[in-house]
């Protein structure tokens, strides 16, 4: 079964020594100080010869080509081309304007300094694919379509703070919300607008919905089911490019089979899942190609189901991450690729804290700990205390080899601290359904995203009112609950300057790093891999797939 | 016969109802469900999981949903995909024309060959073609699709570069020529096995003849060997053959998954999996039925055609 979430994923380490690291970093600050250095400019369109075409092969099908209907990654990554959001997040994390003319901030007007009006400039020279002009009535409908309690609508995060919407001219629109809200800037960088005159009646069912029609760089021309999706360069195109005059995305199922059409030339640019890691020596030594390790947002753990009584001395906690040989995790199952990391923040966002303290691998510390507690070996050698014994099951998606070697190294390194970790994996559809999403684990191995775009919100995954076992709407399936981790969410939630939220989200990754719900273990990077003469490919943590700036990919 | 044909229908529509029935709650019944694969999306709440799943009908209690299905399905309307929202019956065509092209021409391809080597080997019994036969169709029998599949893709695709690695077109081209090119590979690696399967039921049957009374009576009567092996031999031979083809007919419109997916072949085997990987529900309903339908009729079409061939048989 494919699924769209966590399961083989080729991993890799970021394409970054600690000398480009640190300058990263500095980079990053110096995007907070001028928070968003890149909002003076627009997208000058250059000019650019649109010729050749290019074939990318997908491992999954994309199917739904609403942006704003529930999707999955590979969905995204046609709708990068065929769509613009008012403006994006470029690698770095700067927000870059496309069908707005300025990213709005405090200092320019676009946000009130309380954080709840808002008022966007578009640009005046663009046109939907049909030819029908692109206004502010659109980006009104957009938002407006997002809420309604009859569309099928992904999301309504930040778009139910949205008290009124005016359009004040084709190209000018303000809103107030009831709350101040700042990762509404990133959800808004991952919106697609939609155009109001095709999915006016009936958007569940709209035609459009399988002929869309956007703003971006690229036109539907051709759908085989199955089999492939066939855009054309939309030479009206108001931003940089295209460069390409036809992109093909085949559907290509198996990654053996994908891997080896890349090898044979019949795909130019292999997409998700990419090159898979065992096979990376092999992909570097191809020739005429060029392989790349592309990082993503998705941070790999170890989680706790906080409300199981095995985990809520935070003693254990520390004692099973003082335990768990990241090292040799990371050498010897994943060929040494991905890069290890202390918090769920990605390393290429602004927002991660620099400061965390460094994991260290020290089993008889961690013993120590134990002991200390009052956890002490019973007669059959797993620790127990007030009759909780620790022994507990751990659980992911069943058939990824990769993880389950990695539970058995862990299952054994664990066994020699006195804890009796079981090993229970489930198929996809059981392991993410009411599983996950109810708590009934004691403990998993999963990868995620825990940010939504490039803003620093987690709240989704850490606040106590959050957990769905407990009534709540996030995905805070860890049951995680900490008031001083609440309070500082909020806080940083609803502060619109950058350089004063900061400060809050290193708190919140330090407290967490040190409350340990989850054991963070690395940062995914995926390999991808395109033939030689292909300029422009490059990845985006803040996107969540590699396509999403076909518009600048050109043939040399 | 026109009574017998009612009863037939009859039973076939007590069949499809008890198919749809079972069918419809065992998916529904498995864990998971066409939002789960949402599960893990950032910026996707459960609250929004809960909405979507309430907008599209999926709280309702299970028979309802059946019944509101099997409602629509009565009047025509096969329902709409959770994936694309397309109509099911629109999908379901577009594949299988995909999967007739591929396993009609692997199935004539199996069939002529198939029968050719299974005649030869009956009459030259114990020769060294029949062993080499015999021998050639476990081997090929025992070769797992996948495996050849990408060995044929590394010779002609990889190191000879003669062939297409997969896929029905090249986009853009379309002509004959071009499909016969892509239908090369898969056809090879499908045809090896179905070779053996008619090969053997072919000699077995050809066997079973060959002893025959009225076999020995038309030699004794002097006809020439070509004539007794055309018109008594092989016409009687080929009797079990139908019946044979009558259930091949739904594996044709099942596809070939493993193939399929090797070659990269959008076909109905993929889309039956595919569908089942992302639940659904109204694809994997539709091609359920569709498939029992086949069945069924693949069943009566072969029973007629051996009555009608087969003036022994009568059908009461």
């Amino acid at each position: 079964m494919t699924t769209p979430k966590d399961t083989d994923r080729p991993l890799g380490k970021l394409p970054l020594d600690r000398r480009r690291f640190l300058h990263l970093g500095a980079a990053g600050v110096a995007s907070l100080i001028l928070p968003w250095s890149l909002a003076e400019q627009t997208l000058a369109a250059e000019t650019v010869t649109t010729s050749g075409r290019l074939s990318i092969g997908f491992s999954q099908e994309p199917t739904v080509f609403n942006p704003l209907m529930p999707h999955i990654e590979v969905d995204d990554g046609i709708h990068w081309n065929l769509f613009d959001p008012l403006f994006f997040a470029d690698p770095q994390g700067n927000l870059v304007p496309a069908l707005a003319a300025e990213v709005p901030t405090v200092e320019n007007g676009g946000i009130s300094a309380d954080g709840l009006s808002w008022h966007i400039k578009l640009r005046d020279d663009v046109r939907w694919h049909d030819g029908q002009p692109f206004t502010a009535e659109d980006v009104a409908f957009t938002f407006r379509l997002t809420v309604d309690p009859d569309f099928r609508s992904a999301r309504h995060a930040g778009f139910d703070l949205i008290d009124e919407i005016e359009v004040i001219s084709p190209t000018e629109l303000r809103w107030t919300m009831s709350e101040s809200y700042a990762p509404f800037l990133s959800i808004l960088a991952t919106t697609f607008i939609v155009p109001s005159h095709l999915l006016a009646s009936q958007p569940n069912e709209a035609p459009f919905n399988n002929a869309p029609v956007g703003t971006g760089a690229f036109k539907w021309k051709d759908r085989v089911a199955g089999d492939h999706i066939l855009l054309e360069a939309n030479e009206a195109y108001f931003g940089t490019g295209p460069g390409l005059e036809e992109v093909v995305f085949r559907y290509i199922p198996d990654i053996t089979v994908l891997y080896t059409q890349f090898r044979t030339g019949d795909i130019d640019v292999i997409g998700m899942q990419g090159i898979m890691p065992d096979h990376y020596e092999e992909a570097k030594g191809l020739n005429d190609k060029a392989v790349v390790l592309v990082p993503s947002a998705s941070v790999e753990s170890i989680a706790f189901n906080m409300e199981r009584p095995q985990f809520q001395d935070p003693a254990v906690r520390q004692a099973l991450y003082l335990a768990l040989d990241k090292a040799t995790i990371l050498d010897a199952l994943y060929y040494g690729l991905p890069e290890e990391t202390e918090s769920y923040m990605p390393h290429q966002s602004p927002y991660y804290n620099h400061e965390l303290p460094p994991h260290q691998f020290d089993l008889e510390a961690a013993k120590q700990l134990l002991d200390d507690a009052g956890w002490l070996p019973g007669s059959d050698g797993v620790r127990e205390k007030a009759g909780v014994r620790l022994s507990f099951t751990n659980s992911t998606t069943a058939g990824n080899q990769v993880r389950e070697q990695m539970q058995q190294f862990v299952q054994q390194t664990w066994l020699a601290l006195g804890v009796d970790m079981q090993i229970s994996n489930r198929p996809p559809a059981v392991m993410w359904g009411d599983y996950w999403m109810q708590s009934q684990f004691d403990s998993v191995v999963v990868g995620l995203n825990f940010l939504t775009g490039s803003d620093p919100d987690v709240s989704n995954y850490f606040r106590s009112d959050a957990i769905p076992a407990q009534n709540g709407g996030g995905q805070n399936t860890f049951q995680y609950q900490n008031s001083e981790i609440d309070r500082l969410l909020g806080e940083g939630a609803s502060e619109p300057d950058p350089a004063k939220r900061q400060p809050i989200y290193h708190q919140i990754q330090a407290k967490i790093r040190a409350d340990l719900p989850l054991l963070p273990l690395f940062q995914y990077a995926y390999i991808r891999g395109y033939k030689d003469g292909l300029q422009g490919f490059e990845g985006n943590i803040n996107t969540r797939i590699s396509t999403w700036n076909v518009n600048q990919w050109r043939w040399s | 016969m026109g009574r017998y044909l009612i009863g037939r229908l009859g039973q076939s529509i007590i069949v499809l109802f008890l198919v749809s029935l079972i069918g419809f709650m065992i998916l529904n019944l498995a864990p998971g469900g066409p939002l789960s694969q949402f599960a893990l999306t950032p910026g996707m709440s459960q609250a929004d999981i809960q909405r979507i799943a309430a907008q599209m009908g999926l709280d309702r209690p299970l028979i309802i949903q059946y019944f509101d299905w099997l409602g629509r399905l009565l009047v025509g309307d096969w329902g709409d995909s959770f994936r694309d929202g397309r109509p099911v019956l629109e999908i379901i065509i577009e594949h299988l024309w995909a999967t007739l092209l591929l396993m009609g021409t692997s199935m004539a391809v199996s069939i002529v060959i198939g029968i050719g080597v299974g005649i030869a080997g009956a009459v030259r019994r114990y020769s060294v073609f029949d062993y080499l036969a015999t021998v050639g169709a476990m081997v090929a029998l025992s070769i797992p699709t996948f495996w050849f599949g990408l060995v044929a893709i590394y010779l002609f695709a990889l190191q000879l570069d003669w062939l297409p690695a997969g896929s029905m077109t090249t986009i853009g081209d379309g002509s004959v020529v071009d499909y016969l090119r892509h239908l090369i590979l898969p056809t090879l690696v499908l045809s090896l096995v179905n070779v053996a399967i008619w090969s053997r039921y072919m000699r077995a049957s050809t066997l079973e003849v060959l002893d025959q009374d009225f076999v020995r009576t038309a030699r004794a009567k002097g006809l020439s060997r070509y004539r007794v092996l055309v018109h008594h031999i092989v016409r009687n031979a080929l009797l079990p053959m139908i019946t044979l083809a009558g259930l091949q007919l739904p594996t044709i419109l099942g596809g070939a998954l493993v193939a399929e997916t090797v070659f990269t072949w959008p076909g109905m085997g993929r889309l039956f999996l595919d569908s089942i990987g992302y639940s659904d529900y109204p694809v994997v309903m539709g091609i359920l039925m569709l498939s029992a339908i086949f069945v069924l009729l693949g069943n009566l079409l072969a029973d007629l055609l051996v009555a009608i061939t087969d003036p022994r048989v009568r059908l009461a």
